[in-house]
């Protein structure tokens, strides 16, 4: 578990402290929103995203003014990412992992989740690559601009209409079709 | 979908990420493209379909916590019953008291930053003392059994009335520290909401409520004959300013 005090080596004095929780705490639901949905798990979530605020805290001093909420979730986004990554080369050492391999088509369990709308939307959610993934949940829950998902995930702005647009589609996709398996090694 | 705009500009349009000129110009393309409204639809419904899901997921009350306690090495974040080192309202209250000598001389520059950080303070405040067993240390809804409950834990004397009445039923007290000084946190009930009313002597002199609200919590603060006052709470702002007339009247 990080702590800012056992780990960091910088701490903040006491008016950048004040600064810092101001603006960075009320976006707390929205930094753990978005590691739950890239991670799809809430005890990585809350992980992920207390690791994102130890390090925005770290490099509070670089930032100068601007938009918080994309500055810390570009933070979150490339600790997940990173998490990701981490967690990928664990699985691909994995012999077999029932549920990446399991038998495609409908479980009791599958058929149970589609039975309700946030069930599906979810499975489906899911089951879009996190690329994809990730500016669904930054567009439809947190209601960000183009611009700031640019800003968020490091992409030129031009590219970002048509990703969210390819994400729409897949979601679209995915919520026809129950079947629909994305590769979710995919980065 | 056959319409290549279906695939890209459709999503800039839907977005409202298109500048005037270039969603005017896809507009004039909707009336003549069929793909592309059956498109717009779907995408529609789709939003909504997201929208009544509720997807969004709130941070964890425990996350929360475990993160301020991260922020604030060395002030328990934690509350335990009868002795509560509440540090942090410290800091609230003394942003609070400067907050007030600001708003009274300069009243827009000041306030918003201050307000925010009271706010947040506050809040916490009152979530913290909503965790099982932390609300009151002396459980009544008779003010002559609370108000005698606080003789000789506090070197003031805190007003304590039932409002019953009026909609607010007292349910108990506590002891909190603000300010580096042991004060009385009133705490009310209105409805299915509980209020917390913290109350310490000041020398300063009376002053109109002000209020606010955080993470849909709301707050009023006010001074009045020696002491300072705050309550939060998430019940509706009309009805915290009804307790804070019940208090002054």
């Amino acid at each position: 578990m990080n702590t800012l005090v056992g780990k960091g080596s910088i701490v903040l004095d006491s008016q950048d402290q004040v600064r810092f929780e101001t603006l960075v705490l009320p976006h707390l639901d929205a930094a753990f929103n978005l590691a739950r949905w890239l991670l799809r798990n809430g005890a990585d979530a809350e992980d992920a995203s207390q690791e994102a605020i130890l390090r925005a805290y770290r490099f509070f001093n670089g930032f100068h003014g601007g938009d918080v909420r994309a500055w810390l979730l570009q933070i979150v986004r490339n600790t997940c990412f990173t998490w990701l990554e981490k967690n990928r080369r664990v699985k691909d050492m994995a012999e077999f992992d029932e549920e990446l391999h399991g038998p495609p088509g409908p479980t009791p369990e599958s058929l149970a989740i589609a039975a309700d709308s946030r069930g599906r939307l979810t499975h489906a959610l899911e089951s879009l690559p996190p690329r994809y993934r990730e500016v669904i949940v930054l567009r439809e829950l947190e209601g960000c601009s183009y611009k700031e998902i640019a800003t968020i995930t490091s992409i030129p702005v031009g590219t970002v209409m048509s990703r969210v647009s390819r994400a729409r589609q897949q979601l679209q996709l995915a919520l026809t079709d129950p079947t629909h398996r994305e590769a979710i090694h995919e980065l | 979908m056959s319409c290549n705009r279906a695939t890209t500009v459709l999503h800039g349009y839907f977005d409202s990420e298109l500048d005037a000129l270039g969603a005017a110009e896809f507009e004039h393309h909707l009336e003549q493209c069929f793909d592309c409204i059956s498109a717009l639809d779907a995408l529609e419904s789709l939003r909504s379909f997201m929208n009544m899901a509720r997807l969004r997921e709130k941070a964890p009350a425990q996350f929360r916590k475990k993160v301020l306690a991260d922020l604030r090495p060395g002030r328990p974040v934690v509350v335990f019953p009868g002795r509560t080192p509440w540090r942090w309202l410290a800091v609230a209250a003394a942003f609070l008291l400067v907050a007030y000598g600001s708003w009274r001389v300069i009243p827009i520059q000041r306030g918003s930053n201050y307000e925010t950080v009271l706010a947040a303070e506050i809040v916490d405040a009152h979530l913290r003392s909503l965790q099982p067993g932390h609300l009151t240390d002396v459980v009544s809804t008779d003010q002559h059994t609370v108000k005698p409950w606080f003789d000789g834990k506090l070197d003031f004397s805190p007003p304590v009335q039932d409002f019953t009445d009026q909609g607010f039923p007292l349910q108990g007290g506590r002891i909190d520290v603000v300010h580096g000084r042991s004060v009385a946190a009133l705490v009310y009930a209105r409805r299915k909401h509980f209020v917390n009313v913290f109350v310490w002597p000041t020398n300063e002199q009376d002053a109109a409520p002000r209020s606010g609200s955080q993470q849909g919590y709301q707050w009023i603060a006010w001074r009045k004959g020696g002491m300072e006052f705050c309550a939060v709470s998430d019940a509706a702002p009309s009805a915290l300013e009804q307790l804070q007339r019940l208090f002054t009247e």
